[in-house]
């Protein structure tokens, strides 16, 4: 019921067009984030390039900057550095936020949402797997 | 009628297979019939085709990944078969999402030559499953995220008539893990 009560408020403050973003940032949780990664794992994983860039040291990485991996152009130029706010902006609507991106994604429309999936990125940053990758 | 409930293996999958043609034709009418509609659309068509070949990269890679799963070794029939199907229908978007880029004008991208998956953790049947229950879970929820930002609504359409196809895998991946299949009445 956590999964229900969790996407239909996002699905309806989508249908209704609210702010996508919050007045106040909510405290994320980590562990909710990593339920809510499930949802990026077709294109995204911690330690591997796939559709998209690894997210082991997303958070405090210039976006556009993992070597090798083929960003758009309008990544390579956005000029983004990720954190907490940046990422939030960009998670709740990626397009908006970056014309152009690969990240051809309506976004996560639920503050919450995106602090928990935020927290999940910086925990899992911090993890043994990305260590051993740095 | 699950997969698993068939007579044999060939049965299923020859009738899953029709019926996904069946499913697909569909889909690929919606894209590639009424060249008109869209290019139409031109100004919108680069919006489009950034989507479609981002789909179709992570089509790409779900075809690569099944074959990993297929040639482990770890899978045993009928899941086999099931893991082949599922890999030929992923392979049937990715040749409609290819051809649909095209006619927009666009280049389709390429699969990689090669791809990364953590392969050391696949030690067991259900470990490959789960991997890929969690390429079609993440599927679902890129068609979804995709599904409102075409401006052609026919490319809408199309997009959800795959996103049901990837949840039915899931669906189906998850019963074949002794989990719920259906775990929620909202995807997201």
């Amino acid at each position: 019921m956590r999964f229900a009560r969790a996407t239909l408020p996002a699905l309806l403050a989508g249908a209704l067009g609210g702010s996508a973003i919050a007045a106040s940032t909510p405290v994320g949780d980590a562990q909710r984030g990593a339920e809510i990664y499930t949802r990026c794992e077709a294109c995204h994983s911690l330690q591997y390039d796939r559709t998209g860039p690894r997210h082991c040291g997303l958070v405090g990485r210039r976006a556009g900057s993992v070597p090798g991996f083929a960003y758009s152009a309008a990544m390579k130029r956005s000029k983004l550095t990720w954190d907490e706010q940046t990422l939030d902006r960009f998670l709740a609507n990626p397009p908006g936020v970056v014309p152009g991106t690969a990240m051809t994604y309506a976004g996560v429309a639920d503050a919450q949402e995106r602090a928990d999936l935020i927290a999940y990125l910086r925990a899992a940053g911090a993890s043994a797997a990305c260590r051993a990758m740095r | 009628m699950s997969f698993f409930d068939y007579p044999n293996v060939t049965i299923a999958r020859r009738t899953m297979l029709a019926r996904s043609g069946a499913l697909l034709s569909g889909a690929a009418v919606a894209l590639l019939a009424g060249r008109d509609a869209l290019a139409a659309q031109s100004a919108d068509a680069a919006g489009d085709v950034r989507i479609l070949n981002t789909a179709l990269a992570a089509e790409y890679e779900a075809i690569a990944a099944y074959q990993v799963g297929a040639e482990s070794g770890l899978l045993q029939k009928p899941v086999l078969d099931l893991a082949v199907t599922f890999q030929g229908q992923h392979k049937e978007h990715a040749d409609v999402l290819a051809k649909t880029v095209q006619k927009l004008g666009g280049t389709p991208v390429a699969a990689k030559p090669k791809y990364e998956f953590p392969v050391a953790s696949l030690k067991t049947q259900a470990d490959v499953l789960t991997f890929a229950a969690s390429l079609e879970k993440g599927a679902v929820s890129a068609y979804l995220g995709a599904v409102p930002l075409f401006a052609n609504r026919d490319l809408s359409k199309a997009a959800a008539s795959i996103l049901g196809d990837e949840a039915m895998h899931w669906a189906v991946l998850r019963q074949a893990l002794g989990m719920p299949p259906v775990p929620s009445a909202f995807v997201a």
